[in-house]
């Protein structure tokens, strides 16, 4: 079980939050259709670190921007998005 | 290759010797290359894979190559049920054509694989619950599956210690069973498809793991390993759950991300219930193995992870489910549990196809319903590997139908792994 040290209301269990997505694989509105197809699709989905976009949900509801290690577990950092 | 043919009679001749003479089921493999085709995991679908290729392709000079042990990964951590009636016709034709397979199994690897059709059920908890397993079950039926819509007496029947009270916190209004459907014995699944390539010649390669691809160009030309460079024809990743990582070594990303999921098993018992029970409106399934546990599991954890560890309250979700349908199983205890990673694809169905690099082709993205597949999985991912041609019933499955429009979506869920 991952404790998440939110920036906004201290450290609160995995369950108040959500994983959204990767930090890379934002889709934005005026994206050309080749990047917005490989935001959608594909994913590094690295056995290591990677940036990812979760939401507390069952907090705040404020958008985070995670560095975490799929493989330990370690989260790095959390900051607001 | 090991005790030769198992029968009743090399059994007997075994008991006269005090069981001494059995040999090992498959040799252990050195890489030998060059190979005509490598298939990077040993789990069920890889191995099956090497043993459709030289038995039914001819193709011989075949290797597997496995970071671990045989049957130490997703083969070996699954809840071993076997099925086909989904509702989109791609996978239909695909998990049927499985089933077909499971049902002839262990006469074809001259191996017990102890694959029990006891029926797959799936309750229904609501008028609309039922409406929905109807629809279902007519299409099946249309597409030659068998599906029987059933009752809620005709399912108190089936499993009685289920909680039939109308009050029930999940009461039960029927249910839609696929006969045909079981278990099996997961492990087995491995070993006897690892021995049955063995016997033909497969080189299984344990404790190699692939660090990177040898290429030519846009082709690939082997594989790099932990033991060394390895030559092939055409090299096929086969490691569900690690696909992200695998391909990413050949500088590709995938529509998949990996996600952990949960199983647990109960001390074993005497027979109480002989089905697959399966809520798709709760998302729980458990079943008795053949040894008396009682082998059940849920969702997974919603969020990327390779750990194999998953945290507890998922498993609280699922076995909360699973007494409030059968309560009597609030009184056994809990023997095990543990995770598994699996290959969340961003359709939800399977991708058995070529990728953008020659010589390279893919069969990953499971999600957590791959066991079932695994005799079909092998024996189409084979036709594609010795010719280079997808087969029929593989075709839909390809990794171009994500940018072309063509995503097979069963659940709806669009691309977020995590609502599946």
């Amino acid at each position: 079980m991952l404790l998440i040290p939110c920036p906004h209301c201290g450290p609160r269990i995995q369950e108040e939050f959500a994983y959204e997505r990767s930090a890379d694989s934002v889709v934005r509105l005026d994206d050309a259709p080749a990047v917005a197809m490989t935001a959608l699709f594909s994913r590094a989905n690295l056995r290591g670190e990677e940036a990812e976009i979760w939401v507390h949900a069952q907090g705040c509801g404020q958008w985070l921007r995670l560095t975490r290690d799929r493989m330990s577990h370690a989260i790095r950092s959390v900051e607001p998005l | 290759m090991g005790a030769g043919r198992y029968s009743a009679l090399s059994l007997l001749r075994g008991a006269l010797g005090g069981h001494r003479h059995w040999g090992r089921a498959w040799r252990a493999g050195e890489p030998r290359g060059p190979y005509d085709v490598i298939v990077i995991g040993g789990g069920g679908h890889g191995l099956a894979t090497a043993y459709y290729l030289a038995k039914e392709h001819g193709i011989r000079r075949v290797a597997v190559i496995e970071k671990g042990w045989i049957g130490g990964g997703n083969t070996g951590r699954n809840t071993t049920i076997v099925r086909s009636n989904y509702r989109q016709p791609q996978l239909q034709r695909l998990l049927e054509y499985s089933l077909k397979l499971w049902h002839g199994l262990s006469d074809e690897l001259n191996y017990n694989v102890m694959f029990s059709p006891r029926g797959a059920l799936f309750l229904g908890h609501s008028d609309a619950d039922m409406a929905r397993l109807a629809e279902r079950g007519d299409a099946l039926i249309a597409m030659g599956i068998d599906a029987d819509l059933i009752d809620r007496d005709a399912v108190a029947r089936l499993v009685p210690l289920f909680d039939m009270r109308r009050d029930a916190r999940w009461p039960i209004e029927g249910g839609l069973i696929q006969r045909r459907g079981g278990t099996a014995r997961h492990d087995a699944v491995a070993w006897g498809f690892a021995r049955a390539a063995d016997n033909l010649g497969v080189d299984i390669i344990e404790n190699c793991e692939v660090t990177g691809f040898l290429r030519d160009g846009n082709r690939v030309t082997g594989v790099r390993t932990t033991r060394g460079d390895i030559a092939a024809g055409r090299t096929g990743i086969c490691v569900a759950g690690n696909s992200g990582h695998v391909a990413g070594l050949a500088g590709l990303k995938l529509p998949i991300e990996s996600h952990t999921l949960q199983a647990w098993v109960t001390e074993p018992v005497k027979p109480m219930i002989d089905t697959v029970v399966m809520s798709q409106t709760l998302h729980c399934y458990f079943s008795q193995s053949d040894k008396g546990g009682i082998v059940g599991g849920g969702d997974p954890d919603f969020f990327p992870s390779y750990a194999q560890r998953g945290a507890p309250i998922r498993l609280e979700d699922s076995i909360a489910q699973a007494i409030s349908l059968v309560p009597a199983l609030s009184r056994l205890r809990m023997v095990r549990s543990w995770a598994g990673v699996t290959d969340m694809s961003f359709d939800g169905s399977p991708i058995i196809g070529e990728t953008p690099l020659d010589g390279l082709y893919l069969n990953g993205g499971w999600c957590y319903g791959g066991f079932k597949a695994t005799p079909g999985s092998g024996r189409l991912y084979a036709h594609l590997l010795a010719t280079g041609q997808s087969h029929p019933i593989a075709a839909p499955f390809d990794l171009a139908r994500f940018a072309q429009g063509r995503t097979i979506d069963e659940a709806g869920a669009g691309p977020m792994p995590q609502n599946r």
